[in-house]
Formats: structure tokens, C-alpha cells, sequence
């Protein structure tokens, strides 16, 4: 990655490319979004059926599988939107608050 | 005038701006028919089927869509034109913006007609005028000979990348769209190499360097706004260069605007378009009769060559400009009068403007209004005082 | 007689759909045969099948650079002579202008019958050529022979080489065959006083 946007904020107006093209794929993976994030998934894998649907649905791409099993949540970019446990077929994603997770991590 | 073209027509204008494009050979073409700019699409949907070009030919259903499909393509990479007037370019609103903003270049022809209400299909400015501060560069022409050459040039002074701007050619509806005139046509090649390979500043259908256009941007919009004046301000200079080049193929050359006896005039006349052509007639004959009458026709109205033209009207004592749309300010006057007027403000010799909004609605310049206007002129040009600022010549009063 | 270094201003009055724009047209690409500028446009609007129209052309042997009506033109061309009754054909056209009517009658009948005073008059009986050389009323192409033979912009010889050349391309030889004819007896059959 050659383009750092992390004080695009402050660029001069003749700094930024010509017609608002991004011409340096995937800097989105430099805004952490996972910040936003007011309820956390947490996956049981006792229910877990590796259906892979909470992988196909989740918005930000942030669910992994890995072997056809589930690998985890990256929350570095999860904002807690809770569509994996709302698809789930067997309940295995659990919403509880950011907040307390954090506290529990301390 | 050396006749270096091989070609000498008797073409209406709009047949010489279906040529053009013919010659330049765009990839992408979308445009929606509309009175009177429909012979353009006409005509070169015909070479399109013909084969004489490689052209994507879009039949989209509205302006709005010709004009989205143009950003669209633009965006891929492909040298792109469209078309249209009057309610169309109204149609095209919101899109002649993100064609701007994104920097795409692209070239259009607006055959110049009045907007409704009340319905009329004839010429006025007030349609491009009213785009006037969407980004696009204006070039007008006076007569179907330089509606071809501007529509060449377009190309070269969009593509140009201290500009990649969107370009409007603009040309009188009827009056130079429908009528037959004398051109003179580049050859097909000199016309190929003069136009070259597209240039773009970004295209979105090349794997090896993939971009991402158009994103939400919320905290740096006033820059990117900044940048567009810039490149418009960079498009004078560009203008006469590529005006410059093109005289070499054509023999013709233009700058950002024709200027007639400045170089004694007391007194000078502006105008833009056809209306132009008829001042010019009227201003000649004034001058073999000894009076120091000059006048400047306005070609390139976007980007504004104020700096240009308060130097080329230094040393005249009037100004009357001619304007052939209004502002609805509430009385005063037109753009090119308003524009020409604030770019006097920090002289210290300001010469007496005056305003003539004429032809509304297609409401004919005839010689005979622009000798009355010429004598009014001569009267506050003697007496230095101008009765009424703001006149509506040919207006039944 | 274009000769002068003057613009030369033609209206013509038709009736929709006689083929009187076209005339103009042709008249336009005729003199670019002589190097001469010119234009050729009509009365913008709607244009409906049988009602008067009129158009118009400017002629110069220079740059022409008025683009407005034309107001005072120096040769009116009348192609169908009921608009005698409907138009003032005469409206802007000087004491020395020109008249050219289609009419089977001479131009000595037609001035008393219109009460045309001054101006020079010239009659074709256009609608009668059309009839016999096309077998249909399309009076424009005798009309822009007369009207050549009168300004003498265009030779006989120089005018129906333009059209075979022309109309060659668009239109079966009969058709080009018959138009010819019908061009070469208005130079012929246009009589002026």
C-alpha cells in the first residue's frame, strides 16, 4: 500500500488526484470501522453448523472460515450490525454490549 | 484566407457537427433528439449504421440518461460525445455536474434555444447560459464553419490534462443548425492525428490499475471544488494553444475571443453567436465611414477571459454588450453584461457599459435594430452618459 | 447579373411541400460551383402540407456575416400564383427589385392583373413544364432554372451538369432525365419586361 490516507483530512486542496478517483485499491482496510461498534458478536461454536450463511451476509466481510469451518470475527471492522445473528439458522451469534465486553477484556 | 482544406461544402450546421463527429470517430455516443438539435443525432446515427465510424451509438430515452450513460462510458475510458438543447440540457442538469466534478472529458454540442414557458422552439441563450456555472467550458460559434472547428478543438482542449473538463459547443438553434452555409472541411486524417489517442485522467476498465470513481466525500468537497476552478482558470491558455494548433490543419484560428478595429475604437461592441456575425456587418460599415467603432466576439464564455478583455478594451471610451438571455435579477441586465461588469470593478478606468438583451425567443437581430442600437451607442458614446443602462432592443415597448 | 460586389438577398414564397426549400438549397450548393458564399434558410416553424411559406437566400461573391431575416430582398420568386392573392409579395422590395412569378400568362397580363408597379417581372409557367417533363405539379426545379437564367449565376450547360451530378445519385436516370428537361426549358421559356 503506497497511498496513506490517514490525514486526507488535512491535504492541501492541489494534493488530492484529479476527478476524486482513488487510484490505490483497498485503503479502506486503513478506517477501522470495528470503532463504531456498539454490540459484539460472539459465536458459540458448540451451535455452530458452518452453514456459512453468516459469512455470505455479513456486510463488512469480516467473518472468516477456514478448512469449510468457522475461523472467527475480525473486530477491527465488525460495527455490530447484528445480521449474523439475525440470519443465523441455529442461534449461535450472540449480541451483548461493547461496553461489558471491553470491561470483561480489561 | 488560404484555402488549405480539400473540401468546400454548402452543409446546414448541424450536418457540419454530425461531420465532425464522423471524423473525430468517438467510441461512445448517446444523445436523445430534441428541436433543434435532432438533424445532429439524425445524421450521425445514420454514419453509425453506415459503418463509416466505430461508434457505440446509444438510443437511450431521455437527456438524463444520455447524459449518465456519457459519464458512465467517460469513466471506462472511451472518448465520448452527446448532443442536445433547451429542455434537454435541462433534463441533463444534475448529471452536467458529476461530468465536471469527476473531470471527465467529453464533448456536446448545445444547439442554443429559448426554454419554456411560454413554448418556443427558437434561438437564445438561455439554456447554456443557465449551465453556466456547472463546470462545463463554453465555446460559442457563429455560424456552422466554427461549430466544426469548435467541436474539433473540443476535444483537444477537454482531453488537455491541465483541464479534463466536459466542453459545450455552443451554436444559434435554426439559425446556424438549420441554415445552408459554406464549410470548409479538414481532411479525414489531418482531423485523426490532430485529435489523437483519448486521454484521460483515470479508466475504470483497466485491471492492471483498478481506481475507484465518485465515493461519498464529505471532508475534502470544497478542495476538489477548488481544483475544478483551477483547471478552468488553466483552460485559457489552452485554448489559444490548441486554437493556435488547429490554424496549422485549417488555416483558421481563434482564441478566446475575435476582436474587430480595437486598435483605435472609441467605442466597442460584444457579442456572442450569429448576432455576432450581423454586429460585425454593421460595425465594418461604420468604420468605412470614418467612425472609430470596434467589436469583440466573445468565443470561449467559459472560462471567462476577463483579464483578456479589459485589456483588449482598454483604450475604449463605451462598451455596449449584447446578450441574448437574461438574468431575472430584477433588472440587471444579462451574464455577459454582469460578468464583463464586475471584471471592470477594479480598474480604475472604467469605461460606460451599457446592455442590449436581444432576440428572446428567436426574435430576429435585424440590421436594421442593430443600426438603431449603433446610433445610441454613438449618441452616449458622445455625450458619455447612457439614459437607460439596461436596453431590450426589438422588445415592442 | 450577381456580379456586384454587394450580397444579393432572395425570398421565396411557396406553398408547403412545392419543393421551394429544396429550390433554395440547391440554389446555395449551385453557387458554391461559382466559389461565390451564400446561405439558404427557411421560416423556421411548423411547416404544414399547402400553407404559404417562405424562405430564403443570400448571395455574395464575399464572406457573408449577417445572420438575421431577410427584410429587403432584391428577388422575389413567387412558385404558386394563388399566394398572389394571399401575400404581399412585394413587402421590402425595392423599385429596382425583381419579380419572378410561375405563371402561364405574360409578364404584361400578370403586372396589370396584380397591379405590380415598377420592379422588373419575369413569368415561367413552371407548373405546366413540371406537368409535362415530370407528369407531376412540382413547380421548384423549373422555378430555379428561371431564376438562373435571369440572375445568370449559373449557365444552362453549368446548371444541368450540377443537377445530373446531383441528382445521380439519389434518384432513377428517368427521374434525373425528366428534372434536366425540365430546368433547360425555364432558361429557355422565362420571359421578362
Amino acid at each position: 500500500m503506497s497511498w496513506d490516507i490517514s490525514k486526507i483530512d488535512e491535504w492541501h486542496w492541489k494534493e488530492h488526484p484529479t476527478g476524486i478517483a482513488i487510484k490505490d485499491p483497498g485503503n479502506s482496510r486503513q478506517v477501522k470501522t470495528g470503532g463504531w461498534r456498539s454490540l459484539r458478536p460472539i459465536h458459540d461454536k458448540e451451535k455452530c453448523n458452518n452453514c456459512f450463511i453468516c459469512f455470505v451476509f455479513c456486510p463488512e466481510g469480516c467473518i472468516s472460515f477456514s478448512n469449510d469451518e468457522f475461523a472467527g470475527v475480525d473486530y477491527d471492522y465488525c460495527k455490530g450490525c447484528g445480521i449474523c445473528a439475525k440470519e443465523c439458522p441455529v442461534d449461535a451469534f450472540e449480541m451483548i454490549s461493547e461496553i461489558e465486553a471491553q470491561s470483561k477484556e480489561k | 484566407m488560404a484555402v488549405i482544406n480539400s473540401k468546400t461544402v454548402a452543409i446546414v450546421g448541424n450536418e457540419a457537427v454530425a461531420e465532425a463527429m464522423r471524423q473525430i470517430n468517438p467510441d461512445v455516443v448517446a444523445a436523445y433528439p430534441i428541436t433543434p438539435q435532432t438533424d445532429i443525432v439524425q445524421a450521425f446515427s445514420a454514419i453509425a449504421a453506415d459503418g463509416l465510424v466505430d461508434t457505440e451509438l446509444v438510443n437511450v430515452e431521455s437527456e438524463h440518461s444520455a447524459m449518465s450513460a456519457c459519464i458512465g462510458a467517460a469513466s471506462s475510458g472511451a472518448r465520448v460525445m452527446t448532443a442536445t438543447c433547451s429542455q434537454g440540457l435541462g433534463l441533463m442538469w444534475e448529471l452536467l455536474y458529476i461530468a465536471s466534478g469527476l473531470r471527465l472529458p467529453m464533448v456536446m454540442p448545445n444547439v442554443n434555444r429559448s426554454l419554456s414557458a411560454p413554448i418556443n422552439i427558437h434561438c437564445d441563450h438561455s439554456d447554456s447560459m443557465g449551465a453556466r456555472d456547472s463546470g462545463w467550458i463554453q465555446l460559442f460559434s457563429e455560424n456552422a464553419q466554427e461549430a466544426y472547428d469548435n467541436i474539433i478543438q473540443a476535444v483537444r482542449i477537454s482531453e488537455h490534462p491541465d483541464v479534463y473538463l466536459p466542453v459545450m459547443v455552443l451554436m444559434d438553434g435554426f439559425i446556424i443548425s438549420h441554415a445552408v452555409d459554406r464549410v470548409d472541411l479538414i481532411d479525414d486524417e489531418k482531423v485523426k492525428n490532430f485529435v489523437g489517442e483519448r486521454n484521460a485522467p483515470f479508466t475504470m476498465l483497466d485491471p492492471n490499475n483498478p481506481v475507484c470513481v465518485g465515493p461519498f466525500v464529505h471532508s475534502y468537497y470544497f478542495e476538489f471544488k477548488r481544483q475544478q476552478e483551477e483547471a478552468m482558470a488553466n483552460a485559457l491558455p489552452v485554448i489559444k494553444n490548441v486554437s493556435d494548433e488547429f490554424e496549422k490543419i485549417s488555416g483558421r484560428t481563434y482564441g478566446l475571443f475575435e476582436t474587430l478595429g480595437m486598435e483605435d475604437a472609441e467605442f466597442a461592441v460584444i457579442a456572442q453567436g450569429s448576432g455576432a456575425g450581423t454586429i460585425r456587418h454593421q460595425v465594418e460599415c461604420l468604420r468605412s465611414n470614418g467612425i472609430r467603432a470596434g467589436m469583440i466576439k466573445l468565443r470561449s464564455f467559459r472560462p471567462f477571459p476577463a483579464e483578456e478583455l479589459i485589456k483588449a478594451l482598454s483604450g475604449v471610451k463605451t462598451v455596449a454588450v449584447f446578450d441574448r438571455s437574461t438574468t431575472f435579477a430584477g433588472g440587471m441586465g444579462g451574464p455577459v453584461f454582469n460578468e464583463l461588469r464586475s471584471s471592470f470593478y477594479e480598474q480604475e478606468a472604467k469605461p460606460l457599459m451599457v446592455n442590449y438583451v436581444y432576440g428572446l425567443g428567436g426574435r430576429d437581430l435585424s440590421v436594421e435594430l442593430v443600426k438603431k442600437a449603433m446610433e445610441e451607442i454613438l449618441e452616449m458614446n458622445s455625450s458619455g452618459k447612457a439614459e437607460q443602462k439596461i436596453n431590450y432592443l426589438g422588445l415592442r415597448e | 447579373m450577381i456580379t456586384t460586389d454587394e450580397i444579393t438577398e432572395i425570398r421565396w414564397h411557396a406553398r408547403g411541400g412545392q419543393g421551394a426549400v429544396t429550390a433554395a438549397k440547391m440554389l446555395a450548393e449551385m453557387s458554391l460551383v461559382k466559389d461565390m458564399f451564400f446561405q439558404a434558410f427557411p421560416e423556421y416553424g411548423p411547416e404544414r402540407m399547402g400553407a404559404p411559406i417562405q424562405c430564403f437566400n443570400r448571395l455574395s461573391k464575399h464572406k457573408i456575416s449577417t445572420y438575421c431575416g431577410v427584410n429587403y430582398p432584391q428577388i422575389v420568386v413567387v412558385v404558386d400564383h394563388t399566394l398572389l392573392e394571399v401575400v404581399d409579395i412585394t413587402t421590402g422590395l425595392p423599385e429596382d427589385g425583381i419579380v419572378l412569378i410561375n405563371s402561364h400568362e405574360n409578364p404584361s397580363e400578370t403586372r396589370k392583373r396584380i397591379n405590380l408597379e415598377g420592379r422588373k417581372l419575369y413569368t415561367i409557367d413552371a407548373t405546366n413544364i413540371s406537368m409535362e417533363s415530370l407528369g407531376r405539379f412540382m413547380p421548384n426545379i423549373p422555378m430555379l432554372g428561371a431564376l438562373l437564367s435571369i440572375t445568370e449565376l449559373l449557365s444552362k450547360e453549368e446548371a444541368a451538369g450540377y443537377l445530373k451530378e446531383s441528382f445521380e445519385k439519389k434518384f432513377p436516370q428517368k427521374v434525373v432525365d425528366s428534372n434536366i428537361t425540365a430546368l433547360e426549358r425555364a432558361f429557355e421559356e422565362v420571359k421578362g419586361e
